[in-house]
């Protein structure tokens, strides 16, 4: 009994890999406006309680994909995982916007076999091999997070911020690197690649450390699937929206659970 | 009488605008600091609807280092930077210069400048921003109308980073 709890809890951590209960997740860029041949940024990603701190665990740096303004994928330079966090830099070769995101997609399932409860991860295209057909009781949930950010060397370009068409997507209606104080800014949300309306996002400045309450702002997506948002005050913002469906990749799960994080800077006037 | 209508609205419309003269005055103020370093300056036009129409001048390091041009810092001009520099290839000629010692400058542009030849008619505004290295940023505002029928002049004055600004249109 007790291990099988020991199991569950373990489960539950690998089940809300953004530990929705009470964790934030987030990369949180060194700078987002940059100009110059060749600068560089380094980026922190990690899992905490309170923004922007390290205080919990570090995001694995396995599925992070780098979009560079062409379109094409770059690889982090020096990554590090530490015990609060993990690091890595990026070279900005190019001129425009970077996006950058940490990408889970999965599958989880649970059964019982000679009354032993199992427990199973993996994705789509090894369920079929590896979870017995016959199972006891079970159980199939699918998750899929995005955590990403946006860098721009020069001018704006909106090639590495296309929809990838799976998931919560933000979309620029104006550019996530373009953002200032007291102005309005509005994105448009996509759920696979189809606009999302009454979406609810959950947006907290950082340095929280700093005073007494979260001021949270709490905004939802418009029958268009549009999100505005006017920024009260300069600073890094991190926002999360999630959401359930039944949209699953294998007949299995019964549900979705979609979630995403994304960490903007604005700037003062 | 209808001929003599003709003529003075055509006299109205060719009214020369290349004649008028633009001169403005920026004053970097003397710092007393431990680590001074020249400021980063940009001057500018923007519309009514404040899109920059027209960059008068830009002081930054253009000499290269270790890190490259000064390109580095000009996004702390944050202003310029999102308005107009950022859109722009560096250097810019009879815009681009090198950073400026403390006193007064003056920057002379004619209105046969190819940016303010074709300047429609409007309300303007002169924006004038500074960002020094480990020091502060100001952002000084002066408006006026084009084209200049009569002569006009504005000032702004700066607290921290900027001394006094002034603009004036000669027609």
């Amino acid at each position: 009994m007790k291990r099988s709890l020991v199991l569950a809890a373990a489960l539950a951590t690998l089940v809300a890999p953004f530990g929705a209960v009470a964790h934030k997740a987030w990369l949180r860029p060194s700078q987002t406006v940059l100009a110059g041949n060749d600068p560089w940024i380094t980026v922190d990603a990690a899992v905490s309680n309170d923004l922007f701190y390290f205080n919990h665990v570090p995001i694995r740096l396995d599925n992070l994909v780098i979009t560079a303004p062409d379109g094409s994928q770059v690889q982090p330079q020096n990554p590090a995982t530490g015990k609060y966090r993990s690091v890595f830099d990026v070279q900005l070769s190019q001129q425009g916007t970077y996006r950058l995101a940490v990408v889970n997609s999965g599958l989880f399932a649970s059964w019982e076999e000679d009354g032993k409860p199992k427990r199973w991860r993996g994705s789509a295209a090894t369920f079929a091999t590896e979870v017995p057909k016959d199972a006891t009781n079970l159980r199939v949930s699918q998750s899929v997070g995005r955590n990403e950010t946006f860098v721009t060397n020069g001018s704006p370009n909106t090639t590495a911020l296309e929809p990838r068409g799976e998931g919560i997507e933000l979309v620029p209606v104006t550019h996530p690197n373009d953002l200032f104080e007291g102005e309005t800014a509005t994105f448009k949300v996509l759920v696979d690649g189809r606009p999302a309306a009454g979406l609810e996002f959950e947006i907290v400045r950082g340095e929280t450390r700093y005073r007494n309450a979260q001021d949270e702002i709490r905004a939802s997506t418009d029958a268009n699937g549009e999100l505005k948002v006017t920024w009260p005050s300069a600073g890094m913002y991190w926002l999360e929206a999630g959401t359930e469906d039944d949209r699953t990749s294998v007949p299995q799960a019964s549900s979705r659970r979609l979630s995403y994080v994304a960490t903007l800077e604005v700037l003062p006037q | 009488m209808r001929a003599k209508l003709l003529f003075a609205v055509t006299g109205l419309l060719t009214l020369p605008a290349y004649a008028t003269e633009l001169e403005i005055s920026v004053e970097i103020p003397k710092l007393n600091v431990a680590e001074y370093h020249r400021p980063y300056v940009a001057v500018w036009i923007e519309g009514s609807d404040s899109k920059a129409v027209a960059d008068l001048a830009l002081w930054y390091q253009m000499k290269e280092t270790a890190e490259g041009h000064g390109t580095k810092w000009l996004p702390d001009l944050r202003q310029w930077w999102r308005k107009s520099g950022r859109n722009l290839d560096l250097p810019v000629d009879g815009v681009t210069g090198p950073t400026r010692p403390v006193g007064r400058h003056t920057i002379k542009v004619d209105a046969a400048t190819p940016s303010l030849k074709k300047l429609p008619a409007g309300q303007y505004t002169l924006v004038v921003e500074a960002a020094r290295e480990v020091g502060g940023r100001e952002l000084l505002k002066i408006p006026f109308s084009w084209p200049a029928r009569a002569a006009q002049s504005g000032k702004a004055q700066g607290s921290s980073e900027l001394g006094a600004v002034s603009l004036a249109i000669r027609p």
